[in-house]
């Protein structure tokens, strides 16, 4: 990763977020710091997806502020975070050329984005697959390349939403270890997640959100050992709440 | 008159394989014009369909509604305001291009351009909801989402284009209007049936009939083809 101004923290302040009067998420107050894995959990509805949304500029907020702390955008002329959705968009072209279209949207250079695109597919071993149509890819192989193509813009925040819950627990464990690599090049993640034993592995930080407001927020492994709320407590034992 | 419609049709085929130098004519000059037209349609369509598709903005709607109904605008009634514009006292007369195939590319650019922005639209409409969250997440958002729009949707708008160039083809009230239906200047294969038939020369009107179908259907499916294998390597 490239060394410059850092992006991070990122902050929310009384964030709200409402569409035809009905409040989506409201009063969320949040700060995510650099090198982190925080995962954001809670069930179907909690606001999850739409504060990843929110926080990668997808939405704008009815309410509050969001700021990162180098003026996001004004350090390198681009941005620095990148998003990977939980059903991989492929542009109909191959899996090579996916990767280059989102350099060339970045502003990449055409010889510095061959040399990118051939890295990235070493990296992410995705190099037999280079000439395959990405849509005709599996499940497991499109979201593979999808964050193939998120780290090749070298982003300091990756936002991830759901990204391994359409895949079966082989693919899970290689995108999962995809992950930890760029943790372990400092990356920080931000990813929302209903798998209590995919958060137990990433997670340094959780979030836990329920209707629409942050609930509780905290170091990992003191939310799993210890969890300060009743919502949580019920949530961890897989109740409806 | 069976023997009639068989003995026209036998003249026919001899036009056509005898190559018939004013035959060829007229079939090369409404290729002429309709490959003109369909490919201004096209650059100005194509973009601005896909504008129309991926923008919101106050009375859009109302925008998109005239543009379908736009498609069914009658030929004549295009070919009326066209012959009123570029009439020598008309605001477009300087130009001189009345009864020329440039007046007849006009009224079928026209007649065409609904056409192709309209669905044109539809497509980018669909594939923008399919794209959206990932072209916006690299900041490809507005004008600059349109080139890999188009380029990604490309298979779905031939289909866009063949039918502005079925239209275009099969026209006769707009360019007979604006065109003159002069011999060896303006004479299109659709004009031409319209007079050879009305002056009782069946084996031309005929074969120029035959001769657009046929053109008709190789480009369709030539069109329809490349679509499919493209298609197939492009996922």
């Amino acid at each position: 990763m490239r060394e410059t101004t850092s992006i991070l923290p990122l902050r929310f302040e009384g964030v709200g977020f409402s569409v035809g009067g009905q409040d989506l998420v409201r009063d969320l107050d949040l700060t995510v710091e650099r090198g982190h894995t925080t995962v954001l959990l809670g069930p179907n509805g909690a606001g999850k997806s739409i504060l990843l949304r929110l926080a990668h500029g997808l939405l704008a907020p009815s309410r509050g502020r969001i700021d990162w702390a180098a003026g996001e955008g004004e350090t390198t002329g681009r941005r620095r975070h990148a998003m990977v959705f939980q059903k991989p968009v492929m542009l109909r072209r191959s899996a090579h050329d996916n990767l280059t279209h989102a350099l060339a949207a970045a502003g990449v250079g055409w010889r510095a984005r061959r040399a990118k695109t051939a890295e990235t597919l070493e990296r992410f071993r995705l190099a037999h697959l280079a000439g395959r149509p990405a849509r005709l890819l599996s499940g497991g192989e499109q979201q593979r390349l999808a964050i193939a193509r998120a780290w090749a813009l070298d982003p300091e925040l990756l936002f991830l939403d759901e990204p391994t819950s359409q895949l079966d627990p082989a693919a899970t464990r290689t995108i999962e270890e995809m992950l930890t690599g760029l943790t372990a090049e400092g990356r920080t993640l931000m990813m929302a997640s209903h798998d209590l034993g995919q958060a137990r592995r990433l997670a340094t930080r959780i979030v836990f959100m329920n209707r629409g407001r942050i609930v509780e927020t905290g170091p990992a492994a003191v939310f799993f050992a210890r969890p300060r709320t009743e919502e949580a407590v019920h949530f961890l034992d897989g109740e409806l709440i | 008159m069976a023997t009639d419609f068989a003995s026209a049709l036998a003249a026919a085929f001899g036009l056509i394989v005898g190559l018939d130098p004013a035959f060829l004519g007229v079939v090369a000059l409404s290729l002429q014009v309709t490959l003109s037209a369909l490919a201004i349609a096209a650059v100005i369509g194509l973009p601005l369909g896909a504008l129309l598709g991926i923008s919101r903005f106050p009375g859009r709607t109302v925008l998109v509604v005239v543009v379908n109904a736009l498609m069914g605008l009658p030929p004549v009634v295009a070919g009326l305001l066209i012959f009123l514009l570029l009439s020598r006292s008309g605001p477009l007369g300087a130009f001189g291009l009345l009864f020329t195939p440039g007046a007849m590319v006009v009224a079928q650019t026209v007649l065409i351009l609904p056409i192709v922005v309209a669905l044109t639209r539809q497509v980018i409409e669909d594939l923008w909801s399919e794209y959206g969250d990932h072209l916006r997440s690299i900041d490809l958002v507005g004008a600059r989402a349109v080139p890999t729009l188009l380029w990604d949707g490309r298979f779905s708008l031939t289909t866009a284009l063949l039918a502005g160039f079925g239209r275009a083809s099969a026209e006769v009230g707009a360019v007979l209007i604006v065109g003159g239906n002069i011999a060896g200047h303006t004479r299109t294969m659709t004009t031409a049936i319209a007079l050879e038939t009305s002056k009782g020369d069946l084996p031309l009107a005929l074969g120029l009939g035959i001769t657009l179908v046929g053109l008709t259907l190789a480009i369709n499916a030539a069109a329809f083809m490349a679509g499919r294998i493209g298609a197939r390597f492009a996922g």
